[in-house]
């Protein structure tokens, strides 16, 4: 017989208790946790989203003006389609989406003019909205795009919020497009109430141009630069994803060659014109007929954008005003 | 009793200083930003001097007078310190080193668990102190052969590059991920609590998009055990190992100012040496070691007696105020320091087998100059806006690790940006103008100068690019090419589709007259992992050797 150390009947319930109860808690835990089937293969069953931003019923129309100063000009135009009352309600959160994708200056028109941007961000607050904030993401390092294209400067001084976008604001949209599925989006642009698109007219050597429609390019993140392997289906999706409220086109300079980055002056030629329209696809036809001899056959996402209702790819059937400052 | 207020003054003082060195410190390390850029290609400065603390360093400045025959720009800052030490000794070493303050507060901890007799016993003078002198030695033997290798070592260039590679990063992810747990909440309401606490954590980043770096981890375990080590020695690093604590300790052998003691008025209490910085044996009746003493003022405001005070003039009775090290472990010393450099060349063959994938930063001198130069401080990489600069392992050899290099996968070097060259304290590379660098027409169109800086040049892999292997339609490196004209040009072919049908399609090529190196095209390139066009530096302009082209200019 050894000596045993005796252990009271207390003890002994409360040492045994201790280690059922973690027993069982792990047990319990375990089997609340347990899953017996396979991952799901697509967990992706968010519904596809559309951010239709367009006043409803508004008139399709184009209207253009030349003059020397890019701010009158801007001016004009908007007055001119009734005034940027028609399309900002007082209270709106206004997001102007110019290029600002290069580390380049406004003298090489690689991003939209700093002066028709600022001139926009005005004339929303004017018309009574709360915010108006103007962002892009950016090819290059963004702080050098945003200064260096003189944008940041401009917009701020016109009393815009100038957001520099974070790695956190990319939220996965399913965009249900025929090319583009679940996308990177930067929250900004989900968060609008109106999104007032201003790209720059610039040559591209795929597409032969860049336009109103590639400038939404700007609102994803993510490895963006597949879209090139399609990118008449997907640029067509992109402006399916987000109908802009309106769109004001920069032709003020125009990057005839080696775009859309440029750099030499030599490519750049001036035309000091600006033109607004409420139909983003007529608005690409017309400036890629006018600055670069593209008919509607030679780039085929204006005739899918117009399937998809978004616009007509026959800018001529658009009313179009000219003015001169 | 007045004096022995005084003394405690000063030692407040003392704290305040290293409080306010080390806030500064973190500060300018922070603010990496470079917040206005010249719209018209004005020279780009930062508006913070970044580089403060490695141009105030005396050890880095005489080594690279040493390595490179010269002293570089800001550099002569230096002398401050260094007169300062001649007549005080190191000051800097307990009023200001950051690393040293970062030192003492985790000594702090190890002193607390030491009572009594071994608590003394843990401050007396020891024989390890004399290896950083060892280790000082070798540094200089090195540097006169030409390899400037004390940024291994050295406490600012240590520190910078710790933090800017490894800790600042981490912060910076994980207050990003915090941010983003935050804000992913909801997507609409910006005015939610959520939403706002995420963009507070957002806010404290310092940079608004990650940064990563190659061997962020191997320098952190490092740092960390750099500073683990005082839970075991008080100060370790300051008194054993740091060259720089060395080379001031050797300075400070003509200080004027330093401890007098009194041996009539001590009571023998021991009290000096209860915090005592250095291991200096300060006690009445030991011999003071002058090279050793961090100036922390800790054994006069102790002393509850007159038994102790610093002084101008003192008298040196009880003094040695050169190192303790024989003559014959310097030379030993010196000449193992010059016998490393032939070894470490014999095995990376500066002259011949270069690493392709190494490119450096613009403005770079030639390798052999380089390494003359680079205190591997990692300024660079954390000032470098794209996170394309890392710190190489053995890419340069040994003798250039930790030295950048740019990884074009993970960010290429922006066109007209020149902040790497105006952050390098001591010159490896140089302070260019965007115009100098020459990559895009600056002001009014026309190029600066006729040749561009070239970092290297892009070759395709046509396996992998998708209109040469695989008949997919993509142009994005042309695109991203930066150069005016492009480097990158398209050539419309005809291919044939699996279905037989004919597809017309643009193929990329490289005019190397007109690349680079730049990199964009490598990070733009959407096969990721292994792009299809890569960058190596051969041709760079810093390297004759590494020249390919009869023609090199179109």
């Amino acid at each position: 017989m050894t000596d045993h150390e005796k252990i009271s009947r207390r003890e002994f319930l409360v040492r045994g208790g201790k280690a059922a109860a973690l027993a069982a808690a792990c047990t319990g835990a375990g089997f609340a946790l347990h899953v017996s089937e396979k991952f799901p293969f697509d967990s992706h069953d968010d519904k596809a989203l559309v951010r239709d931003l367009r006043i409803p019923g508004i008139e399709r129309r184009m209207v253009l003006a030349r003059g020397e100063s890019p701010v009158r000009i801007t001016r004009a135009v908007i007055e001119r389609l009734g005034g940027m009352k028609v399309f900002i309600q007082p209270g709106d959160v206004v997001v102007v989406k110019p290029n600002i994708g290069w580390d380049r200056t406004a003298e090489q028109a690689a991003n939209t003019n700093p002066d028709v941007v600022a001139e926009i961000v005005r004339l929303c607050l004017a018309a009574g909205a709360i915010r108006v904030i103007v962002a892009d993401i950016t090819c290059n390092e963004t702080e050098r795009c945003y200064q260096r294209s003189g944008i940041a400067e401009a917009a701020t001084a016109a009393g815009a919020i100038v957001e520099r976008p974070v790695e956190a604001g990319f939220r996965s949209v399913n965009m249900g497009g025929a090319m583009l599925g679940t996308q990177l989006v930067y929250r900004t642009f989900l968060e609008a109430d109106k999104v007032i698109n201003v790209p720059i007219v610039k040559h591209h050597s795929l597409t032969g141009a860049t336009l109103g429609l590639k400038n939404l390019y700007g609102i994803l993140g993510g490895n963006r630069s597949r879209l090139h392997q399609d990118v008449h289906d997907s640029l067509a999706d992109l402006g399916n994803f987000l109908r802009p409220t309106l769109t004001v086109m920069d032709a003020y300079r125009v990057l005839r060659r080696n775009g859309p980055q440029g750099g030499n002056l030599a490519d750049v030629e001036i035309c000091r014109t600006v033109i607004a329209s409420t139909d983003p696809v007529a608005v690409d036809a017309f400036a890629a007929e006018k600055w670069f001899g593209l008919t509607e056959e030679q780039l085929p996402y204006l005739r899918l954008a117009e399937k998809y209702g978004l616009g007509s790819a026959s800018y001529r059937e658009i009313p179009m005003n000219e003015l001169t400052d | 009793m007045e004096t022995r207020k005084t003394y405690h003054h000063i030692r407040n003082a003392r704290r305040i200083s290293q409080a306010v060195f080390l806030v500064l410190f973190f500060y300018l390390l922070s603010k990496t930003d470079v917040s206005s850029f010249p719209t018209n290609g004005g020279l780009q400065r930062l508006n913070t001097p970044v580089a403060l603390f490695l141009e105030f360093d005396p050890l880095i400045a005489f080594l690279t007078v040493v390595s490179a025959h010269e002293l570089y720009q800001g550099m002569i800052w230096a002398l401050v310190i260094l007169t300062g030490t001649f007549f005080l000794g190191r000051f800097f070493c307990g009023w200001m080193c950051p690393l040293g303050t970062m030192s003492h507060l985790v000594s702090a901890i190890h002193s607390g668990r030491l009572k009594g007799k071994s608590r003394l016993e843990a401050n007396r003078y020891r024989p390890y102190q004399r290896w950083k002198y060892i280790g000082l030695a070798v540094f200089v033997g090195a540097a006169l052969v030409g390899a400037f290798q004390v940024g291994l070592m050295d406490p600012i260039a240590l520190t910078t590059r710790s933090l800017a590679d490894a800790f600042i990063p981490a912060w910076n992810l994980f207050m990003q991920s915090v941010s983003s747990a935050f804000t992913s909440f909801d997507v609409g309401s910006r005015s939610s609590l959520f939403y706002r606490t995420g963009r507070v954590f957002e806010f404290l980043a310092t940079r608004s998009k990650p940064v990563f770096f190659q061997s962020a981890l191997f320098l952190a375990v490092i740092f960390i055990g750099v500073l683990a080590a005082n839970r075991f020695i008080t100060r370790f690093w300051c008194r054993g190992l740091c060259p720089l604590g060395a080379f001031l300790g050797l300075c400070s052998s003509s200080a004027v100012f330093g401890l007098q003691k009194n041996r009539s008025a001590c009571t023998d209490c021991n009290r000096c040496a209860l915090h005592c910085q250095g291991g200096d044996d300060p006690q009445p009746g030991m011999v003071w070691r002058q090279a050793e003493c961090h100036l922390c003022f800790n054994c006069v405001a102790d002393c509850p007696e007159a038994g102790l005070e610093f002084r101008f003039f003192p008298g040196r009775r009880e003094t040695k105020a050169v190192p303790d090290i024989g003559r014959r472990t310097v030379l030993t010393s010196l000449v193992s320091g010059i016998a490393i450099v032939p070894i470490m060349r014999a095995e990376t063959g500066l002259k011949k087998g270069v690493e392709p994938t190494l490119v450096r930063p613009p403005g770079s001198l030639m390798e052999e100059e380089f390494l003359a130069r680079c205190v591997k401080c990692s300024a660079c990489m954390n000032v470098c806006p794209t996170n394309a600069l890392h710190p190489t392992f053995l890419q340069a050899g040994f003798e250039g690790m930790w030295s950048p290099m740019l990884v074009p996968t993970i960010g290429y070097c922006e066109p007209t940006c020149v902040l790497c060259g105006t952050v390098c304290p001591t010159g490896a590379i140089d302070e260019i103008t965007p115009a100098e660098k020459g990559w895009v027409p600056m002001r009014g169109g026309e190029r600066h100068g006729s040749k561009p800086i070239r970092i290297g040049t892009a070759f395709y892999d046509f396996g992998r690019c998708l209109p040469w292997a695989m008949g997919i339609e993509c142009i994005v490196c042309e695109e991203w090419c930066p150069t005016s004209p492009k480097a990158i040009y398209l050539e419309e072919t005809q291919v044939l589709t699996r279905q037989g049908e004919v597809r017309v399609l643009k193929r990329p090529h490289v005019d190397p007259t007109i690349c680079v190196g730049c990199g964009a095209c490598t990070f733009a390139c959407p096969v990721k992992g292994k792009p299809a066009i890569t960058v190596s530096n051969t041709g760079e302009t810093r390297n004759p050797r590494n020249s390919f082209l009869l023609r090199e200019s179109a």
